[in-house]
C-alpha cells in the first residue's frame, strides 16, 4: 500500500490484501483510459451515430440535408441492386468461409497426419508456407495479380488454355456476367485458404496423440479418427475461423474494387462496394449510410448467434 | 481413403506385441498412398504459387517479347526498363516510404494506446471493464463503411482530409481496439506477486507500467506491433478514400487504382504487381522469427 498513499481504497473490504489494493484506486487507473477513450469516441462512436443519423436523411454531401425518416430503408428493400449485393455476399461466404474451412480442414489433417509423420515436419511446414503465401500479400495486390492473369486478350490463363489446346475454354473471365462471380469466388478461395490451414495445423498440435493411438489400437481408420477425434477436438478453432472469415466475407471490398468494380452490371457488386458507390460516386450519402447500417446490423446479429452457438456447444461438451 | 482405412486397421490387431512393429508394417502398406497424397498436395501448392510464378516470369520481359511469345514463355532477355519506368512514373520509392511511415506510426501508437487501455482494464480492473472490453471488440467487427462518410466529412471540416495524419489516427484507433481486447485478457492473468513487490518497493503506477508490466509483456507487445504494421500496410479502403493526392498514397492504393483503371500494358502491370508482392514477402520473412518467438513466449507464460 506504500505505493498509493494518495489514493485510499474506496472499498474497505479489500483493504486486507495488498494484491487487491493494487486493483483499487480506480480513479488513477482511469487516467490511462483517457487518451484511448477520447480517440475511440472521436473515431468510432461519434462517426457511428452520425452515420446512423445520415441513414435517415437525404443529402448529396454538400448543401442542404433533408430528414426523410425511414424512406432510405423502404427504398433499399425494394431495390434490386441491394438484394443482388447481398446475394453476392452469400456467394462470398461460400468462397471465403465454407470452401476454405472444409478444404483447410482436410489439408491441415493430411499435412499433419501424412506429410508431417511420414515425410517429416519440414516438408509439412514448407507446404504450409506455400498455401499461406497469398494471405501475406495486400489483398489489393492480389487483385492486381489476378486481374492481370485473367486479361481476356493476352492474359496468362487464356494463354495457358491456348497452349494446352483448350482455347475453346478461353474467355473474358471477369467481363462476362456469367463467369465474373465464379471467377471472383475462385480467387477468394485462393486468397483465403492459407488462414484455416495454419490455424488448424496449430490446433492439431494441441490434440493429445494418445487419443489417436487409442483409436488406432481399437481399429479405427483414418477417416473415423478424423471424424471422431479431430473434428470435435478442434471445434474451438473452427468457430474462430468461421466467425472471422464470415465477417471478412461480409466486409469484402478491395478485391471487388480492383477486379471488377462490382460489374459487369451488378454481377459482382457487394454491400460494401454498393455503399461506396452511393457515398462517393452517386452522391447519395443517406442511401449509402442506410446500406452500411444494414450491413453492420447483419454482422452484429451473426456474431451474437455464432458466439451463443459456441457457448452452447461448450456447455454440451462439459455437461 | 479406403486403402488408408483398411491398412491402418490391419496395422493394429491385438496380436501385434509392440507398436513399433505395427508402425513399420504400416509404413510398407502405406507406401504408395503417402506418395499419392504428397503428389496431390504438391500439385495444390503449384496451383497456389502459379500466380506468383507468372508475375516473376513476365516482370522482366519486354513488351515486344510478350506480344510475340505470350505470357508463359521464358523471357529472351532480362528486361528491366518496364519496371524502372513504372517505378519512376508512380514515384514508387515515395509510395514505399508513405506505406512504411503510416504502418510504422500506427504500429507504435496502436501498441502504446493498447498498453494504456489494457493497463487500466486488465491490471487496474477499473469498474465496468467487461462492458468496455466488449465495446472495443464490437468496434473491431464494425464494417469501415459505417464510419467512412462521417470520418471523411469530419476530416474535411478540420483540415485533415488527404493527410497521412488522418489515416494514422484512424488506424491507431481501429488497431488498438483489437489490441486492447487481446492485452486486457493477457493482463487479467498477470502475476499478482510481481505487482505486489513493485507496490511494496514504492513504485508509482506509471513506474510499475514501464518497469514491470512493459518488460514482462514485451513478447506479446512485439507480436501486436508486427500484426498492426502488416495489417495497416495491407489496408486499402480507408487509404483509398483519404489519400487522394499522389504524394500521399500507399503502395496498395497506388497499385489498386492503376489496375482498377486498366491503364497499364501487360508487362508493366506484371512488374507493378511484383513490386507490390516483394515488400510483403520481405516483412513475412523478417517477422516470421519474431512471431514464432512471441507465440512460444506467450505459451510458456
Amino acid at each position: 500500500m506504500v505505493a498509493t498513499p494518495s489514493t485510499p481504497p474506496t472499498r474497505p473490504r479489500s483493504r486486507g490484501r495488498v494484491a487487491s489494493g493494487i486493483g483499487e484506486g480506480g480513479r488513477a487507473y482511469w487516467l490511462y483510459l483517457l487518451p484511448g477513450g477520447l480517440l475511440f469516441l472521436g473515431v468510432i462512436v461519434v462517426p457511428f451515430f452520425m452515420n446512423l443519423g445520415l441513414s435517415l436523411a437525404k443529402w448529396p454531401g454538400i448543401g442542404e440535408l433533408t430528414w426523410i425518416g425511414f424512406d432510405n430503408y423502404t427504398e433499399l428493400f425494394a431495390d434490386d441492386a441491394f438484394w443482388a449485393s447481398f446475394r453476392n455476399s452469400v456467394a462470398m461466404i461460400v468462397a471465403m468461409v465454407i470452401a476454405p474451412t472444409v478444404i483447410g480442414l482436410i489439408l491441415a489433417a493430411v499435412l499433419f497426419d501424412v506429410i508431417g509423420k511420414r515425410f517429416g515436419g519440414r516438408s509439412a511446414s514448407a507446404l504450409r508456407a506455400m498455401y499461406y503465401l497469398p494471405q501475406i500479400i495486400p489483398v489489393a495486390v492480389a487483385g492486381i495479380v489476378w486481374g492481370w492473369i485473367l486479361r481476356p486478350d493476352n492474359g496468362a490463363l487464356n494463354g495457358l488454355l491456348d497452349a494446352v489446346g483448350l482455347d475453346g475454354l478461353a474467355q473474358n473471365w471477369l467481363g462476362d456476367p456469367d463467369t465474373a462471380m465464379p471467377t471472383v469466388m475462385a480467387i477468394m478461395v485462393w486468397v483465403q485458404i492459407g488462414y484455416p490451414v495454419v490455424i488448424f495445423m496449430a490446433a492439431l498440435q494441441r490434440v493429445d496423440p494418445e487419443l489417436y493411438e487409442a483409436a488406432e489400437i481399437d481399429g479405427a481408420g483414418w477417416f473415423r479418427r478424423f471424424r471422431a477425434i479431430t473434428l470435435p477436438q478442434i471445434r474451438p478453432e473452427t468457430f474462430v475461423v468461421t466467425l472471422t472469415c464470415t465477417i471478412a466475407a461480409l466486409k469484402v471490398f478491395g478485391p471487388i474494387f480492383v477486379l471488377t468494380r462490382g460489374g459487369p452490371g451488378n454481377a459482382t457488386n457487394v454491400p460494401s462496394y454498393f455503399a461506396y458507390q452511393n457515398f462517393f460516386e452517386k452522391a447519395r450519402v443517406g442511401y449509402g449510410a442506410a446500406i452500411a447500417t444494414v450491413l453492420t446490423l447483419i454482422i452484429i446479429v451473426l456474431s451474437i448467434v455464432f458466439i451463443r452457438a459456441q457457448a452452447a456447444s461448450e456447455r454440451k461438451d462439459r455437461g | 481413403m479406403t486403402t488408408l482405412e483398411s491398412t491402418s486397421t490391419a496395422a493394429g490387431p491385438p496380436a501385434e506385441p509392440s507398436p513399433a512393429t505395427g508402425r513399420r508394417r504400416d509404413r510398407h502398406h502405406r507406401g504408395a498412398v503417402r506418395w499419392i497424397v504428397l503428389a496431390v498436395l504438391v500439385a495444390g501448392a503449384v496451383v497456389m504459387l502459379f500466380p506468383f510464378g507468372v508475375i516473376v516470369l513476365n516482370a522482366f520481359k519486354s513488351p515486344a517479347d510478350y506480344s510475340t511469345a505470350g505470357p508463359l514463355s521464358l523471357p529472351t532477355e532480362i528486361y528491366t526498363t518496364g519496371m524502372v519506368d513504372f517505378w519512376n512514373r508512380v514515384n514508387f520509392g515515395q509510395k514505399l516510404w508513405n506505406s512504411f511511415f503510416i504502418a510504422g506510426s500506427v504500429a507504435v501508437l496502436g501498441v502504446l494506446i493498447s498498453l494504456f487501455n489494457a493497463y487500466a482494464l486488465g491490471i487496474g480492473r477499473v469498474r465496468g471493464r467487461l462492458s468496455i472490453v466488449v465495446l472495443f471488440l464490437m468496434a473491431n467487427m464494425l464494417p469501415q463503411e459505417t464510419l467512412i462518410y462521417p470520418l471523411y466529412y469530419i476530416s474535411k471540416e478540420i483540415g485533415l482530409y488527404d493527410t497521412q495524419l488522418a489515416v494514422i489516427i484512424i488506424f491507431t484507433v481501429i488497431q488498438s481496439a483489437f489490441g486492447t481486447y487481446l492485452l486486457a485478457s493477457v493482463f487479467g492473468t498477470f502475476p499478482k506477486e510481481v505487482l505486489e513487490a513493485a507496490a511494496l518497493d514504492g513504485a508509482s503506477k506509471w513506474q510499475t507500467l514501464w518497469r514491470v508490466v512493459f518488460p514482462i509483456s514485451r513478447p506479446t507487445l512485439s507480436v501486436l506491433l508486427i500484426f498492426f504494421f502488416i495489417w495497416t500496410w495491407n489496408e486499402f479502403f480507408i487509404p483509398l478514400i483519404f489519400l487522394i493526392s499522389n504524394d500521399n498514397q500507399t503502395v496498395p492504393v497506388a497499385l489498386g487504382v492503376l489496375e482498377g483503371d486498366r491503364l497499364m500494358d501487360a508487362t508493366t502491370t506484371s512488374a507493378a504487381a511484383l513490386l507490390g508482392v516483394v515488400p510483403a514477402i520481405v516483412f513475412f520473412l523478417i517477422f516470421q522469427r519474431t512471431l514464432a518467438r512471441g507465440i512460444t513466449a506467450g505459451a510458456v507464460k
